[in-house]
């Protein structure tokens, strides 16, 4: 900016000067208007000149080999992968999933001879330590109380409230500190 | 003032050929001393320590397409350099690699051209101050899930394309009553704030993993906040029918409110809000 100032000052000194003589004398003398000085101007770049054919298939050979901006890998890892969105969608399909498999299995448990009936399902569980109880449980229970809760948040979405910015980003940490919190009472409590 | 353009222009034209032109050149030459000397001495006067940060920018070259994008390293003192990611962009293009490609053009966040991946989340570079708590590198990439053209500069084509689709111009059978304007009450109005300031800078499209995997047929954030801009336009009489075009399952429905959209808008708008209030008035 300073160096700009001090440019136009110089510039505006020498055009004010009536006895410049690189004004009055020279340009006259030498004859010369401003279009023909551009018209010698030297490039330091060398252009190509293309016909319009040539320069479309440039084109069309540049974007067979364009590459793909990185995403997923680069986005921040806030929005992508603890976004609530995507768990909402791995719950809800790990549960559905899972309903799919057992209900399949329940089906062909007596032509195979698997023990699938809730008594000895319970009898099993009802061996486990205490550890791998809980654990297994929170593994069922966070799942089912993240999709709950998220589902409601998605529900104010589809009624037009929480859009703010703020709101977003909270709204998605208090889901994922309750989802946990209450996880953890129905696998330790219930 | 046009006057000491159109001399100095001249003086200009006249001073870049004073090595073939020796007689009576001493005036401008002196002119340009000092500028040079001004631009060096403002520079060196600031005696404050160096404050060096590393910016890792995306690098590919259409000449050489069989070489994979690599990230590139550029290191500058932020004492020398303007608060904005556009002005340490510019600064690298200026000091230290010519090749480095970038589109830019307001420099003040109205145009869209600076649109760019910064540190995770897509913003305009300019409008984008460079972090100075940490020392940490700053990485930069074209905007996500894009084709690359060169470097930073992502193919729009098919996002303009889109926009293009959702007809984003006023369509009307009825002329006004009084043959002048088309004339909307203040609260009519009201409706279009927060809509018509879209820049289409594609830093909310180019946000949203659902048009990353779809964006064939999914409009996307931007586009579809446009579409939100004409129907929510109390003067546009083809409202059914724009509605009609959304109503599918791609266009609009892909959106499963990620808000990713949102989150990284750098006007502050919402297209998040503006793509539920779409599907809000579908369903009732």
């Amino acid at each position: 900016m300073i160096a700009q100032r001090v440019g136009t000052t110089a510039l505006r000194r020498v055009a004010a000067s009536p006895s410049n003589v690189f004004f009055t004398a020279n340009l006259a003398k030498l004859g010369m208007t401003a279009s023909s000085i551009q018209s010698t101007q030297t490039r330091l770049v060398a252009t190509q000149k293309l016909t319009p054919t040539d320069a479309h298939d440039i084109l069309a050979a540049q974007r067979l080999h364009r590459p793909v901006s990185p995403h997923l890998e680069i986005y921040d890892k806030q929005q992508t992968f603890f976004g609530g969105s995507i768990w909402q969608r791995i719950t809800g399909s790990a549960f559905s999933g899972g309903l799919y498999v057992f209900g399949a299995a329940y089906l062909v448990a007596p032509l195979i001879g698997w023990h699938l009936e809730s008594a000895s399902l319970a009898a099993a569980f009802g061996g486990l330590p205490l550890a791998v109880k809980g654990g297994l449980k929170f593994l069922l229970a966070w799942p089912f109380t993240f999709h709950a809760l998220n589902g409601v948040r998605h529900l104010t979405f589809d009624i037009g409230i929480g859009f703010k910015r703020k709101d977003i980003v909270k709204t998605g940490w208090y889901v994922w500190g309750a989802s946990i919190v209450t996880g953890l009472y129905l696998a330790m409590f219930v | 003032m046009a006057a000491l353009r159109s001399s100095s222009a001249r003086l200009l034209s006249l001073g870049s050929l004073r090595s073939a032109f020796r007689l009576a050149t001493a005036a401008p030459v002196r002119g340009f001393a000092q500028l040079a000397d001004a631009a060096q001495q403002s520079q060196t006067s600031s005696d404050k320590p160096a404050n060096l940060k590393t910016f890792q920018l995306y690098r590919w070259n259409p000449d050489t397409p069989t070489e994979k994008p690599r990230m590139q390293s550029y290191t500058i003192d932020l004492n020398k350099t303007g608060p904005m990611v556009l002005d340490a962009l510019i600064r690298i293009k200026n000091e230290l690699d010519p090749t480095v490609t970038f589109r830019r053009s307001c420099r003040e966040g109205i145009c869209g051209s600076c649109a760019m991946n910064i540190n995770g989340t897509n913003t305009l570079a300019c409008l984008c101050r460079i972090p100075t708590e940490d020392n940490a590198d700053m990485k930069i990439y074209p905007l996500p899930h894009t084709y690359v053209v060169k470097d930073l500069v992502p193919d729009l084509t098919h996002f303009y394309k889109q926009y293009k689709s959702i007809k984003p111009y006023l369509q009307r059978d009825t002329p006004s009553p009084d043959g002048k304007e088309y004339r909307q009450s203040k609260a009519d109005r009201r409706k279009l704030d927060g809509l018509y300031e879209c820049i289409l800078c594609a830093c909310c499209s180019t946000s949203c993993p659902s048009y990353w995997w779809n964006s064939e047929e999914y409009l996307g954030p931007a586009i579809l906040l446009q579409s939100y801009r004409w129907l929510a336009d109390s003067r546009d009489e083809r409202t059914a029918e724009r509605r009609d075009a959304l109503n599918n399952s791609m266009s609009l429905y892909r959106c499963h409110t990620i808000l990713n959209c949102t989150r990284t808008c750098p006007k502050g708008l919402n297209p998040g809000l503006a793509i539920a209030k779409i599907k809000k008035e579908m369903s009732f």
